[in-house]
């Protein structure tokens, strides 16, 4: 057994009493100690509470306890979901040093499925950006190329799947956080259809676009790990009393005959890297050779996703940030006995948050204020429905919907950082999804021509039907492997000191 | 498309509740500029027939019976506060002058 392996497999050499789960977990901490000072996938390694979870789950099975599919596998959980106890900072200054009282659902559903984990994973301030060079701890490092971005705002989770820190992981996504992340590090992300998966615990960005999903590195271990935090929650007002659709029989599946594909056209041409729409071409041929039928279908109002976005996004975060006012949680700053609350208030938000943060407040609080706001956010809001009837038009004429993930491979560190809009541009093909609330998949295509560097194949899935974006990658994942002999991390160059 | 100038940006910061430099005004107030540029494209295709959506799904008023669960104790509730006293969080001064 070794780290490189999936969850699955990992899962059946603990079922098998191969190796116990404290063993597992300890080659993990290995790893992470010989790789994150350069990979920087984590904020904090909540050690010991990992080793007792699995000194419990050891015990248990060495008792003969019916255990869940994946007790004992270890996990790294994005910085943004609350753990009782273990510091939780979403990547801000704001919440340095703060300690939840309470756990997440999600937290909640982690334990109880007996899965270990490790520590927090970096991120973007509040789930800010597409780089995690937004982070107040500093940026993660792609695993790929160091100097390059791991995505964002989920870039520790995804760095930590693609450094073998941990064989499964967390995300968020709001616009992309989950499925770029995963695109240009060559891992699995999928954001669920929107309330899949309970967002009590989930400090909150855009309520109305959050979703937290799972991330792995093959679309099983996806699956198996979106099996095990989906679900209705009472907790959660807007989570969905449906029954979660079967994604890991889906994921064995691997039969797309028959299947009708559609290709948005608007996800495409200008702004692409050739490499990228290279790579989703050569995917889509081997979906064509399985059997399935391709559409090309036109979503035209998907061009104003990105407008509709930046305002409605900035919006909810404006009214949602409004909680870190420096009373109840978080940092004080200038509270010296001679300032009043207001004052103090003012203090503490020029320090806690950082520029991303900051300027998006703003233009939240621009587009909702009155004179503005039918201009601005109304007129997001009347996108937002007709990007649900584009999605609502092109699943009458296919089963999911395809697209590259991201528009270019992973830049630079610093490249885009100092031009805001560039930056947005990221998520061009990922945000219409969250607008929907329509489910998406990532998984890597193969690597760009030019750079060498990882691409990704994007799979949209109507609200609900979440296993049939895990019917599609988990034939299209078989075969690309089929066709590279071994799986794609394999032709990532070893990091130094790499077990 | 209207102009934005650096006495908005001003007077949003203060909604906001967010105390900014004079340089973090200038900056603030170029990119504005460009964001809401480029943002208020949405208002090319949002015409007066179609009907705004503000949540993906349909969203209801959820209720439930009023029975007594365990809740957070006062110390784990308090576990995270800048300052606290008797059980209360402690703020600075609210009103006038101390």
């Amino acid at each position: 057994m070794s780290i490189r392996n999936s969850a699955a497999e990992m899962a059946e050499a603990l079922a098998k009493k191969e190796i116990s789960a404290v063993e597992l977990a300890n080659q993990h901490y290995a790893q992470i100690e010989a790789v994150d000072k350069d990979v920087h996938a984590f904020l904090h390694l909540d050690k010991a509470g990992a080793l007792a979870q699995a000194e419990s789950i050891d015990k248990k099975r060495a008792a003969g306890e019916k255990l869940s599919p994946l007790a004992g596998v270890p996990l790294a959980l994005k910085d943004v979901l609350v753990q009782k106890g273990v510091p939780t900072t979403c990547g801000s200054k704001m919440l340095e040093g703060w300690r939840p009282p309470y756990d997440a659902t999600v937290v909640a559903k982690l334990k109880d499925a007996g899965i270990v984990i490790l520590g927090k994973t970096n991120m973007d301030e509040f789930a800010m950006g597409s780089s995690t060079e937004n982070s107040a701890y500093g940026p993660t490092h792609n695993p790929w190329d160091l100097t390059r971005i791991p995505g964002g705002s989920g870039g520790g989770s995804a760095a930590a799947l693609a450094a073998f820190e941990a064989p499964l992981a967390i995300g968020t996504d709001t616009g992309g956080s989950i499925r770029q992340p995963a695109a240009v590090t060559a891992t699995v992300g999928v954001k669920p259809t929107y309330g899949g998966v309970s967002r009590y615990g989930l400090v909150a960005f855009s309520s109305s676009l959050d979703q937290a999903g799972p991330c792995a590195r093959t679309v099983l271990d996806t699956a198996m790990l979106h099996q095990s935090i989906a679900g209705f929650d009472p907790k959660d007002s807007t989570s969905i009393n449906h029954a979660v659709p079967d994604v890991v029989a889906a994921a064995k599946k691997k039969d797309v005959k028959g299947l009708k594909i559609g290709i948005v056209k608007q996800l495409s041409g200008a702004g692409y890297q050739k490499g990228v729409e290279n790579k989703f071409n050569d995917a889509v041929a081997e979906l064509v050779k399985l059997g399935a039928e391709i559409v090309e279908v036109s979503c035209p109002n998907f061009e104003y996703a990105l407008a509709a976005y930046y305002l409605i996004a900035p919006s909810e975060c404006s009214s949602n940030l409004a909680r870190f006012d420096s009373m109840r949680f978080g940092i004080r700053i200038g509270d010296d006995g001679s300032k009043g609350a207001e004052e103090v208030m003012n203090l503490t938000r020029q320090v806690g948050f950082g520029r991303e943060v900051k300027r998006r407040i703003i233009l939240g609080t621009y587009a909702l204020s009155s004179g503005y706001y039918d201009a601005y956010y109304g007129s997001a809001q009347k996108v937002r429905t007709l990007i649900k009837r584009d999605f609502d038009a092109a699943f009458e004429k296919c089963d999911v919907l395809v697209s590259p993930t991201a528009p270019t491979t992973a830049f630079k560190i610093g490249e885009k950082s100092e031009d805001p809009l560039a930056m947005y541009l990221n998520d061009i093909a990922t945000i219409p999804v969250n607008l929907a609330g329509v489910g998406g998949m990532s998984l890597p295509c193969g690597l760009a021509d030019e750079d060498n560097l990882p691409v990704g194949f994007q799979i949209m899935s109507p609200a609900m039907k979440d296993d049939r974006m895990y019917l599609v990658g988990g034939a299209l994942e078989a075969a690309l492997l089929s066709k590279w002999g071994k799986p794609i991390l394999d032709f990532a160059p070893r990091l130094a000191g790499s077990k | 498309m209207s102009a934005i100038s650096r006495e908005e940006v001003a007077n949003l910061a203060r909604l906001a509740r967010i105390e900014m430099s004079d340089a973090e005004l200038d900056h603030l107030s170029g990119e504005m500029q460009v964001i809401l540029g480029a943002v208020a494209r949405v208002q090319e295709v949002a015409s007066a027939d179609v009907p705004p959506t503000s949540h993906p799904i349909p969203v209801n008023n959820v209720v439930r019976e009023d029975v007594v669960i365990p809740s957070l104790s006062p110390t784990d509730a308090l576990s995270g506060a800048p300052a606290s006293s008797e059980q209360r969080f402690k703020v600075p001064q609210i009103l006038g002058e101390a």
